[in-house]
């Protein structure tokens, strides 16, 4: 039975090739626990650098415009990608 | 100020402004950190988080903190340490305000580590901050967990657990740190539990401040010109990607609040965008 693993890359910008700054890994297998705080270092250096190692993006970050009034206004990281792997578990 | 009060200088203040955060390992001898475990491992103080109404410690939340922990010998005698009660002045002022404390306590072998989250609910004020004083009164290495931070995140607004979907970021800081250790936060820090994964018992208090006064120039200015001011307000903690900028911009607009100097700028960066002629 094929099970989903989801990775979600926080990248410098809006480009798949821009370097990760944070991460995210949440196993559908039940191997793997993941939580905050426990990895050192990104698991891949971009988007596409982990696509190379067979992860699919399954969502690029939509770009909005800034709120007039609020153009300064940080929160959330704006640059999310999400991949995934279908593995057999 | 209390005559005591060892007051922070301006590049600890601009450090704050561009982290979030001051640590202090040890600044809490070692006796007295004992002591004050001992009147935590023995109940007191009670929070006043989830207290019944009309309860004692329900009534605390906004009372000046002087003398409100009396019965509490070796917690008074923390905060009133010169360094301790420095940072507090310096960054709140005279007559700061007791918010609510709490002692976390993580059992030993928890595995569980704490999502990332903001504390308290989103707080619109564009300038105005509460401080969170953790200390640390007992060794606490990596594997025993401490609190982690994530510097230069305390500017960005999120409600409590929305972040929780993060795990981990380039640049975070586990509070791992010698006994009598003091973590001082602005309330926006993102942060999160660690797990313990020894065989003693963790315990963490923190307690909540908020300023009476306007918190302007509340610090020794004497080093205020020093250009290094700028190049602390100017860091990028590397996590969030090409916003550094707009990191900057906002710090730059709390170092203006908290100088009263509505010109200062780095880089030319508020300046350029305030050019409006007419």
């Amino acid at each position: 039975m094929l099970k989903q693993k989801l990775l979600i890359l926080y990248a410098a910008n809006s480009s798949p090739e821009s370097p990760v700054g944070a991460w995210s890994l949440f196993d559908g297998t039940g191997r793997e626990t993941h939580m905050a705080g426990d990895g050192g270092e990104p698991p891949y250096s971009s988007v596409v650098a982990a696509m190379r190692d067979g992860w699919r993006v399954i969502q690029m970050p939509q770009l909005r415009e800034a709120p007039r009034g609020d153009e300064h206004a940080i929160g959330f990281l704006p640059y999310e990608f999400v991949l995934e792997k279908m593995v057999e578990a | 100020m209390a005559p005591s009060a060892q007051r922070l200088s301006s590049l600890h203040v601009a450090s704050f402004v561009a982290d979030g955060a001051l640590r202090f390992d040890g600044i809490v001898p070692r006796a007295l950190s004992d002591a004050a475990l001992a009147e935590l491992a023995g109940g007191g103080p009670p929070s006043p988080f989830g207290a019944p109404p009309g309860s004692a410690a329900a009534a605390w939340p906004g009372r000046p903190l002087a003398g409100l922990f009396h019965e509490w010998p070796a917690l008074s005698a923390v905060l009133e340490l010169p360094a301790v009660a420095g940072v507090i002045e310096s960054l709140l002022g005279p007559g700061a305000l007791y918010d609510h404390h709490y002692a976390h306590v993580i059992a030993p072998r928890n595995g569980w580590a704490q999502p990332w989250h903001a504390d308290a609910i989103l707080d619109p004020r564009p300038t105005a901050f509460d401080i969170q004083l953790c200390f640390f009164f007992h060794d606490t290495p990596r594997e025993m967990g401490g609190t982690m931070y994530l510097p230069g995140s305390h500017l960005r607004r999120v409600n409590e657990f929305a972040i929780a979907r993060y795990q981990n970021f380039v640049g975070q800081e586990a509070m791992a740190c010698p006994a009598g250790s003091l973590l001082v936060c602005h309330h926006g820090i993102w942060h999160c539990g660690q797990p313990n994964r020894t065989d003693r018992q963790r315990t963490m208090f923190k307690l909540r401040l908020n300023p009476s006064v306007p918190q302007r120039l509340l610090w020794d200015t004497r080093d205020l010109r020093d250009p290094l001011v700028g190049k602390i307000l100017s860091r990028d903690h590397g996590w969030y990607g090409h916003e550094v900028r707009l990191e900057i911009a906002n710090r730059l607009r709390l170092w203006r609040a908290l100088t009263g100097d509505p010109h200062y700028d780095v880089d030319f960066w508020l300046t350029r965008i305030e050019n409006e002629p007419r």
